[in-house]
């Protein structure tokens, strides 16, 4: 995958903690433009804290977070909202607005940044249904309503809402079949080739980083460890080598066993 | 000058440059240059793309209108070099079935119309009785089978209740209870002092505040704290699915969520009505002490002579039954919400506003009940 050199996102001495545990200390990571960057870590090792600190949401106790360039902590009110109409984000478990439909819930980042008409408004929605694979009639139906995968396909045209050019996905594939978890992977893929996008996305399922990802941070001892999938695979990390080569991923390598 | 097309036209065609970044938020600029653009007498419309540094899905869509406006008006449309990937992206998930948003469905206006719509009324308004009726028996059945034993009534949990609507209330309940009181003595004392009467002023204070307002105002302010916080905490519960997976356990809901809210309040607002009743006389005192100059002895005797065998107990004995009706209003009405965020704000509002409707309701039909049997 083509690498163009440029920094879109840096993270650089980040620390959390909450009360006296501590999440993050002194963790730094840098995102490349048209990266596919897995953020991957045991349960707890502070993926979500790192996303959400990314975000804004999470208040580090020390660190700076920039994209494009811009520390975030500088921007003022009207600077930050053009930095987040550039990106799209899903969260672990959806997030979707329950009092909306999957059709107004794609149309409010767009009604929010974009004026458009409202024919124009209910296209483009529909488009970006289409386009994350949901049936025509999911558009109408409300979250309450959606299975737990059609959930994730549509945070995913949420987050596509506006065409961002960076995208942070939670754990996208996890809680789908197989089958379903391979074709997010599939579309996620050919978003990126077509739109060239830069992902940032967290995950734990090793299918999914080889099929998407370029570059991977592991999360290990409250910091991360950065390297090209291919090598990072060979990091003498006891946790890093547990998890590319342990059970599951020799499974997987073997084409899950004859 | 343009941001985003160089057209140039020679006779009957027309050559388009695209440019810069064509990005979902630029796209009413975007939109105005090419309506912008004139069409016609263009019998060829070539659209040229190496200028162009990016093309994301929104405005390839608005491209793609473009064009097939133009194809429409009889002009042919073709890509110098290669066509953008984004218009087959767009081909392919617009081409899966036919894209159109789903309408609201509409119903036609007709003279029917107002008919049906009190028949929906009354439907719903007869299925709310019958599950608020349900909801009754099915609370009244969990209570008598957790009174068996100390364990299913959860003394924990109702402790908590108690804390939470009682012991957390108390200043907000005194402060109210102390400011009705000084209005009552305010208010009666400037009729009264015409005729002399100043002293009734007490007997005025001590009944309406033991036997209706003491407990009338704490029941209200618990409804607006204690209802709605009732009301949300089950209502989130039910849309996280908690109360499911407490059903899934084999716990029942209305053992762990309902009986001890029930309980927990029927302990906590007689409580609070006894201090509300007691800084509604202390403020009585007050007033009387320094705008009337009736001393402190001297109202203490009144009061004890105006106060009647009921007066304080009919007050007291009312609380938990509005505790009983303050907790199953929130309960039911938490318990009832599914879907979203809107339901659960929607039905913490009509907890509320019945509880304190209900409230008012039985206190009058308690002051017909106290009247008949001349208490
Ligand atoms: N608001 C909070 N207050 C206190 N502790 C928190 C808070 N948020 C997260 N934590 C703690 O921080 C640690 C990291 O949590 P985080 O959600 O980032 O894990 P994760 O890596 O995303 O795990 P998973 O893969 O299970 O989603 C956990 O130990 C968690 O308990
Ligand atoms: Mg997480």
């Amino acid at each position: 995958m083509p690498q163009s050199g440029r920094v879109i996102l840096e993270v650089r001495g980040l620390v959390n903690h909450f009360g006296a545990q501590v999440v993050h200390d002194g963790l730094d990571m840098q995102v490349y433009a048209e990266d596919v960057f897995g953020i991957v870590g045991g349960s707890g090792a502070g993926k979500s804290v790192l996303l959400r600190s990314i975000l804004g949401l999470e208040h580090p106790q020390s660190g700076t977070v920039s994209i494009g360039g811009r520390d975030l902590a500088r921007l003022n009110y009207a600077q930050l909202r053009t930095v987040k109409a550039d990106y799209g984000v899903t969260f672990q478990a959806g997030a979707l607005y329950s009092a909306l439909t999957v059709l107004q819930n794609v149309q409010f980042p767009m009604i929010e940044h974009l004026q458009l008409p409202a024919q124009a408004l209910d296209e483009l929605a529909m488009l970006k249904i289409r386009l994350v694979g949901l049936p025509a009639d999911a558009a109408a139906k409300y979250p309450a309503q959606l299975s737990g995968g059609m959930v994730k396909r549509a945070a995913l045209a949420r987050a596509l809402a506006l065409d961002p050019q960076l995208l942070f996905l939670d754990e996208p594939t996890s809680g789908l079949d197989p089958i379903g978890a391979a074709a997010f992977d599939d579309l996620l893929h050919e978003l990126h080739r077509q739109l060239r996008l830069t992902v940032v996305m967290i995950t734990h399922d090793l299918d999914s980083i080889f099929r998407n990802c370029n570059r991977v941070g592991v999360i290990v001892d409250r910091r991360m460890e950065v390297d090209t999938l291919a090598r990072i695979v060979d990091h003498p990390n006891p946790w890093i080598q547990a998890y590319f080569h342990g059970e599951r991923a020799r499974a997987r390598e073997e084409g899950y066993g004859a | 000058m343009t941001d985003y097309l160089a057209a140039r036209r020679s006779a009957d065609s027309l050559e388009l440059a695209l440019k810069g970044e064509w990005r979902a938020l630029r796209l009413k600029e975007i939109g105005a240059e090419l309506s912008a653009l004139d069409l016609s007498g263009v019998r060829t419309l070539v659209i040229a793309t190496p200028d162009l540094a990016l093309l994301d899905l929104s405005s390839a869509w608005r491209l793609r209108e473009f064009i097939a406006a133009a194809e429409r008006g009889g002009t042919a449309v073709s890509f110098r070099g290669a066509q953008p990937e984004q218009l087959q992206v767009l081909d392919e998930a617009l081409s899966r079935d036919s894209v159109k948003a789903p309408g609201e469905a509409h119903t036609h206006e007709s003279f029917i119309e107002p008919v049906t719509e009190l028949g929906h009324y009354v439907v719903s308004a007869a299925r709310d009785a019958r599950s608020g009726l349900a909801f009754l028996g099915r609370v009244a059945v969990v209570m008598l089978a957790a009174a068996g034993s100390v364990r299913r009534l959860r003394p924990i949990a109702i402790a908590r209740h108690v804390y939470d609507t009682g012991v957390t209330a108390i200043p907000i309940v005194a402060l109210i209870a102390f400011l009705i009181s000084v209005i009552i003595a305010f208010l009666s004392a400037q009729q009264l002092q015409r005729f002399g009467a100043e002293i009734f002023v007490v007997d005025l204070v001590t009944i309406g505040v033991l036997r209706e307002l003491g407990v009338l105002l704490t029941a209200i302010i618990v409804a607006g704290r204690s209802g709605s916080a009732f009301a949300a905490e089950i209502g989130t519960m039910c849309l996280n699915e908690e109360v499911d997976a407490l059903y899934a356990t084999g716990v029942d809901p209305y053992e762990l969520l309902v009986v001890p809210r029930i309980l927990g309040l029927m302990i906590a607002l007689p409580l609070l009505t006894v201090i509300a009743d007691a800084i509604g006389l202390a403020g009585g005192a007050l007033l009387c002490r320094f705008l009337l100059d009736i001393p402190l002895t001297q109202y203490l005797n009144r009061v004890s002579e105006s106060i009647g065998a009921w007066t304080f107990w009919i007050g007291v004995m009312k609380a938990p039954i509005f505790a009983i009706l303050i907790a199953l209003a929130g309960t039911y009405r938490g318990l009832q919400v599914s879907g979203s965020s809107r339901e659960l704000g929607r039905l913490t509002t009509i907890a509320v506003v019945q509880s304190i409707f209900i409230i008012i309701l039985a206190d009058a039909l308690f002051a017909v009940l106290f009247m008949e049997i001349n208490i």
